[in-house]
């Protein structure tokens, strides 16, 4: 690691699955809408990629109000993915994102087999798609309910329909669910089916009760919690699987607010991270903690971003002989 | 003609220039350079709490009372709010200098009728507060501008003198009659609309007053403009909590987002009682199962 290093002088590129990207920050879905409501506050071309909220096939209206309630260090939502349908997102969003020079990562949702190859045909045969990410966490309607995302061999169903119907050298990104007992089997059932690379990690399911009327709080009951909250049970995944599955490429995503956040990430083993709730508290976040990270990276003799990715995983005797 | 420079929201660090007690409110004045340029009446602002570590992340959204443009101490703008919860408990507890992150201005202000007409302005507890702003550019207008202000008890009056300042007539109630007119706020206004011919009902207040303003708005053929107060979490139209039920030109009823295409709508637009809920036929809302 070199010393004296300049922030300026930090290489922030990173490589995820054969494409390039400028530096390792982009927003996390659902929390950046399609980018242009955060364009009033900084360039959406400054992120390494900006992840669309995810998209379905068709309009819809999602769940009943109360959809948020603040939680310590964090938040719960049930918003029920809410959205205009990929018709919508492909003649109006995309095209403003392209127009902008942002690079679109696009979320993809379904609630059947089918939903995901046609969107993953749809939108990965729609020109300046950087990469798509699959939501697996929504409920499974031909499966009484149950989230893909929790299912090994469901999570791969899903991940080798999307993987068949997308071009191929169009890299497919999973984003997992840690509500798993084991998140590395899930990760590795994904992989064999085709995923490129892994988002790691979605909210965790909770629920809280409103005191006025002694009832659960949020309309859909049951909520996704985010924030800096989750941030440890993040890393953590991020760890788990990048020692379990070396060479596959991670996206780390759960309660980033900094860029100290965003380096504990990388040198727990992700190659690029995503701010979310953060933007909520501040919608410069995601820039803000492209910049943090950089003096991060320098403070701490990296001289390039990719050197820190898993950092922490180095053999024990490396550090010792390092000194 | 609005230039580019001076339209739409921005984030400044704000500084806390005075913070005082108003009855049962707290009236926070706080420097915040370039929101005062930008702000029309009906817009809001979404202040952060806690400080950069809080563990309260949600931005806290008020209406913006007044705004003064840049002069000697630089922008400012003001807000009214009640402190019920850790984080407008924090607000309330800024002395002066202290620093607020602000966001702002947000949300679609008011409408303002193109023709000098009588209005109403209903303003709710500390729901008032933006009333004042929209009083004065009314008065610009020609416009003739009728207060009407209610609350539970005389504490949660907010701005019952100024109204005289700023409106033609003020009517005040209050639910327990320690002041005024003993009852709800809309209750004088259907006798105040017919005695001023009054064409446009302008109210901001609870969501159950939004609707009675809007109804007697209606029965007696007014227009009403309401600023609706639902939770938000970002206030800038990404996070997609502060949905309501409002119905478009085609007569299709959409959820949308009170912080971007609101916190003003129609009155008559906004489907009140199915507030809380996707009501049937939604755009987008589920098919109803089939068993």
């Amino acid at each position: 690691m070199a010393a004296g290093l300049r922030p300026q002088d930090v290489d922030l590129t990173t490589v995820l699955a054969d494409s390039r990207l400028a530096n390792p920050v982009m927003t996390a879905s659902g929390c950046a809408a399609a980018g242009q409501e955060l364009q009033q506050f900084f360039d959406v071309s400054d992120l390494g990629a900006v992840v669309t909220k995810s998209i379905m096939r068709d309009v819809r209206s999602g769940r009943a109000t109360p959809r948020m309630a603040e939680t310590p260090s964090g938040m719960l939502n049930s918003i029920g993915l809410q959205g205009p349908g990929v018709n919508a997102f492909l003649a109006r969003d995309l095209p403003w994102l392209l127009q902008h020079d942002a690079r679109p990562i696009v979320s993809i949702a379904g609630s059947s087999l089918g939903e995901y190859a046609e969107l993953a045909r749809r939108v990965g045969n729609t020109p300046g798609v950087a990469a798509i990410e699959v939501n697996i966490s929504c409920p499974n309607v031909e499966d009484r309910g149950l989230v893909f995302a929790c299912h090994p061999v469901q999570a791969g169903r899903v991940l080798s329909v999307v993987r068949r119907d997308t071009p191929r050298g169009l890299p497919v990104f999973a984003k997992l669910s840690p509500d798993v007992t084991s998140i590395v089997d899930i990760a590795r059932s994904v992989v064999e089916a085709g995923a490129d690379g892994l988002v790691l990690i979605n909210t965790l399911l909770g629920l809280n009760i409103d005191f006025t009327t002694m009832r659960p709080k949020l309309g859909g009951v049951t909520g996704g919690l985010s924030g800096p909250a989750v941030r440890p049970v993040a890393v953590r995944a991020v760890w788990q699987v990048a020692n379990a599955l070396p060479g596959i490429p991670l996206i780390g995503v759960g309660g980033i607010r900094t860029g100290a956040d965003a380096l504990e990430f990388l040198v727990a083993g992700a190659s690029a991270v995503q701010v979310g709730t953060a933007i909520f508290n501040d919608p410069n976040a995601p820039v803000r903690v492209l910049s943090e990270l950089r003096t991060e990276l320098a403070a701490h003799g990296f001289a390039r971003a990719r050197d820190a990715v898993g950092y922490a995983n180095r053999p024990a005797l490396e550090g010792v002989m390092a000194q | 003609m609005t230039s580019a420079i001076t339209r739409g929201p921005i984030q400044v660090d704000g500084e806390v220039f005075s913070n005082k007690r108003a009855g049962a409110y707290q009236h926070l004045t706080l420097v915040a350079d370039g929101i005062a340029e930008r702000t029309r009446p009906g817009n809001f602002v979404a202040l952060a709490v806690g400080g950069a570590t809080s563990a309260n992340l949600l931005r806290r959204s008020f209406s913006i009372y007044r705004v003064r443009p840049a002069g000697v101490y630089g922008g400012t703008v003001e807000i009214v709010f009640a402190a019920h919860g850790a984080g407008t408990q924090w607000l309330a507890d800024r002395q002066p200098h202290d620093a607020i992150n602000v966001v702002g201005p947000l949300g679609r202000p008011f409408a303002l009728p193109k023709e000098p007409v009588a209005c109403a302005l209903v303003g709710g507890g500390y729901g008032s507060a933006p009333l004042f702003a929209l009083a004065e550019k009314l008065r610009e207008r020609s416009c003739a501008v009728h207060m009407v202000l209610g609350a539970s008890t005389e504490s949660r009056l907010f701005g019952a003198l100024e109204a005289r300042r700023a409106a033609q007539s003020v009517t005040v109630t209050t639910l327990d009659g320690s002041v005024g007119i003993k009852g709800l706020v809309t209750d004088p206004l259907p006798a105040l609309m017919a005695r001023h011919s009054i064409e446009v009902v302008y109210s901001c207040g609870p969501m159950g007053m939004l609707a009675a303003a809007t109804r007697v708005a209606t029965d007696q053929g007014a227009w009403s403009q309401t600023a609706v107060e639902e939770a938000m979490a970002c206030g800038i139209g990404v996070c997609m909590t502060c949905v309501l039920p409002v119905v478009g030109d085609d007569g299709v009823t959409r959820m949308l987002r009170s912080c971007v295409e609101g916190p003003v709508f129609a009155g008559d637009k906004v489907r009140w009682d199915a507030v809380g809920t996707i009501p049937a036929g939604t755009f987008g809302a589920p098919e109803v199962s089939r068993q």
